[in-house]
């Protein structure tokens, strides 16, 4: 029994891993799509950032109570995971809790401090669907989080739930199974949180016990490998994208845009200043952002780590006064036109003439932007809608002309008058005579 | 006190070159409002002594507002020349009151080769109070008891963490200081960054200076300081469309320490 078992297991993870594996190269290549970029600066300060900002959560605190519950599902959750392992360790090798002989007395209060944990996590998931869908936070409400958007977040808290509901039943009818002396289940002692539940459970046959439990433990494990597979297509990749992507995070003032030091060159050359040493640039050069491929790959892998938390769009000035700009929606956008782009990938029957600019995300919705840096602020996790929406930007002005048009009127008056105003040049140094005059 | 407005060509012609170069900006050169502000700062630099200069009619715009709106090859063009004016002028220190001229000169101008040390007048003034240059009678019967509430400019907070330099130098004022409901990093934009201050807004329910003015208007200030040329506009446009400019000044850091040292 126990060698056709442990084969099932065995076969069971060696699938969920090969898919997960595939998911996982195809969001690499999707990342790759985008602009490779040179990492410069500091690397003490990015380890900072991974250390304070992704593990130690520290941005999510300037909202104390969410952030709590958030740590409370973050840290039962990694914690947990060291049952899994012991889970899996079982499931391969036939024994069962193999970590109870190996800490003895430690055992225990280990497995009753994931109790706790577990329903640590089982209080916050239930106090966020009750954010979600009954107190109904503004930020959850918006046109973008219609949809799949908002069941996937609902989903994952449920998840969460049922998951570490199927651990608290294993583990309490395995202390059943122990006082009854089960020969498979070794006397571990008294678990905290799961020893309550033994009452629902007290009465059943041993037969019946071994079954539930039996039952628990395969739900609880087959349910985490469903889980991971899962968040690889969910909006919940945060939990690993976050750390990548603050390592990779700029470092230099939010208010400095991204350089363009390709089209220096050429600016030099119109302006009549020798360029030294500076090769022409490459044919066929693009500028600003059309679609994913000529964005970053720091943008796509912002897009990726994107939990749809909406934190950036409920402080963003435009969407607060009802204009089409939502940041959020800047990076969800950027991700679908990511995943659609991998498909193709691989079915070639996709015939693709869309674009990220004008497919996915509109020039209404750029042009209303402040540039105020508001939404990379709020960003728990770092991540910079603003540097999508400049590049897109950059595209509409330099490509495709397609500025508006008292943008395209402020740019002539640069151009004449060295001014974005209609202003004479010869004017400019007026005030001073006024000021002298004043006296 | 005879004004002297040096610019920096007639200091080269004596083979000088002033200590700090004043950068005007286009707002301070030509908004009827903003010139205010800077000859107000002006007056500060001369009665102060400093050793400064403007560049005057070779002033040209930073390029900044080409730049946001996605034009980065007018704004190499502007930099490009700024840079061959400021680097032959062997300038070194550059003082601006338009957060937008200040985030470029210092954040965008160096990788196309101008590096200067770049100072916000917010810095500046506190500079000159913390030195004791202005303000040095504690007490300022002109503010006693008035109320002044400070809105951030995104591109002196956000983007360059500068917070608290413009709220010291409006509590060297001796009024009572307040702040609105979103301030500092969460402080709410006037509406007028990233190339908006040229162009409407896009369709919405409400305009962003409006917004924001409700909230500066909630504190009961009747001073709503600024540092910035297009918060500047933004902010008396919303006071005026609340009807409240009887009531509520909008008024640059800068005025209020030139009106407090009786400029």
């Amino acid at each position: 029994m126990s060698i056709i078992s442990q084969v099932i297991f065995t076969v069971i993870l060696g699938i969920f891993v090969f898919f997960i594996a595939k998911r996982v190269n195809f969001i690499r290549l999707n990342i790759a799509l985008g602009r490779p970029q040179k990492v410069v600066g500091n690397n003490r300060e990015r380890w900072k950032n991974v250390l304070l900002i992704a593990l130690g959560q520290k941005k999510m605190f300037k909202k104390p109570v969410p952030a709590l519950l958030h740590l409370l599902i973050y840290v039962g959750f990694v914690l947990i995971n060291i049952e899994v392992l012991e889970i899996i360790l079982d499931g391969v090798l036939g024994s069962h809790r193999i970590f109870a002989s190996l800490l003895s007395d430690f055992y225990a209060p280990l497995i009753s401090f994931f109790e706790i944990l577990a329903l640590g996590v089982i209080f916050s998931c239930v106090l966020f669907l009750l954010r979600r869908n009954v107190t109904q936070v503004m930020r959850f409400q918006k046109s973008e989080m219609k949809g799949w958007a908002s069941l996937d977040g609902n989903l994952i808290l449920v998840i969460e739930i049922i998951l570490m509901g199927a651990i608290l039943s294993m583990n309490a009818t395995d202390q059943l199974l122990q006082e009854m002396g089960n020969a498979a289940y070794p006397l571990t002692g008294s678990f905290l949180v799961s020893s309550w539940l033994i009452p629902i459970f007290d009465g059943y046959a041993p037969s019946t016990l071994l079954i539930i439990e039996r039952m628990a433990w395969w739900f609880h494990i087959v349910g985490i490998f469903s889980f991971t597979l899962y968040v690889t297509y969910s909006k919940h990749l945060h939990i690993f994208m976050a750390f990548p992507n603050t390592y990779f995070s700029k470092l230099t003032p939010k208010g400095s845009m991204e350089p363009m030091p390709e089209i220096t060159s050429e600016v030099k050359m119109m302006l009549g200043i020798p360029v030294e040493g500076e090769t022409p640039p490459p044919e066929g050069l693009k500028f600003g952002a059309r679609d994913v491929s000529d964005l970053s790959r720091k943008n796509l892998m912002d897009a990726y780590a994107c939990t749809e938390c909406g934190r950036c769009t409920a402080e963003c000035p435009a969407n607060l006064t009802g204009k089409k700009l939502s940041p959020r929606k800047i990076m969800m956008d950027t991700r679908d036109r990511m995943e659609e782009i991998g498909k193709s990938r691989s079915d070639a029957k996709i015939h693709d003439e869309k674009f990220l600019l004008g497919g996915f995300i509109s020039k209404e919705e750029i042009n209303a932007c402040t540039s105020c840096n508001a939404c990379v602020e709020a960003c728990p996790v770092l991540i910079n809608p603003l540097d999508i929406i400049l590049q897109l930007r950059r595209y509409e002005a330099m490509e495709a002309s397609g500025s508006p048009t008292s943008w395209n009127a402020m740019f002539q008056n640069m151009e004449t008058n060295a001014a974005p105003w209609k202003f004479s040049p010869q004017d400019r140094f007026n005030w001073s005579e006024e000021l002298k005059n004043e006296r | 006190m005879d004004i002297k407005i040096p610019t920096v060509a007639a200091l080269a012609a004596e083979g000088k070159v002033p200590e700090i170069l004043f950068w005007v900006g286009c707002a301070g050169s030509f908004d009827e409002r903003y010139k205010n502000v800077t000859k107000a700062f002006v007056k500060i630099l001369n009665k102060v002594g400093v050793d400064f200069a403007v560049l005057g009619p070779e002033e040209t715009c930073t390029g900044d507002p080409a730049r946001r709106a996605g034009n980065d090859f007018l704004f190499q063009m502007q930099a490009m020349a700024n840079i061959q004016v400021l680097n032959g002028y062997g300038i070194k220190t550059i003082v601006t009151a338009c957060p937008h001229c200040f985030n470029t000169l210092k954040n965008e101008y160096p990788e196309l080769g101008g590096n200067y040390q770049v100072v916000h007048h917010s810095i500046y003034l506190q500079q000159l109070i913390d030195e004791g240059k202005v303000i040095q009678k504690v007490a300022q019967t002109a503010f006693k008891g008035r109320k002044i509430t400070f809105h951030d400019s995104c591109y002196l907070g956000r983007a360059n963490n500068i917070y608290e330099a413009p709220r010291k130098v409006l509590e060297a004022l001796d009024a009572e200081l307040v702040e609105m409901k979103r301030c500092k990093t969460k402080g709410l934009c006037c509406g007028a960054g990233g190339g908006q201050m040229f162009k409407d807004a896009e369709k919405g329910n409400k305009e962003v200076n409006i917004e924001r003015t409700e909230e500066a208007l909630e504190t009961e200030a009747d001073t709503i300081a600024v540092a910035c040329p297009f918060c500047m506009t933004m902010m008396s446009d919303g006071v005026k469309n609340k009807e409240k400019e009887e009531s509520v000044q909008v008024r640059d850091l800068v005025e209020l320490i030139a009106e407090s040292e009786g400029l």
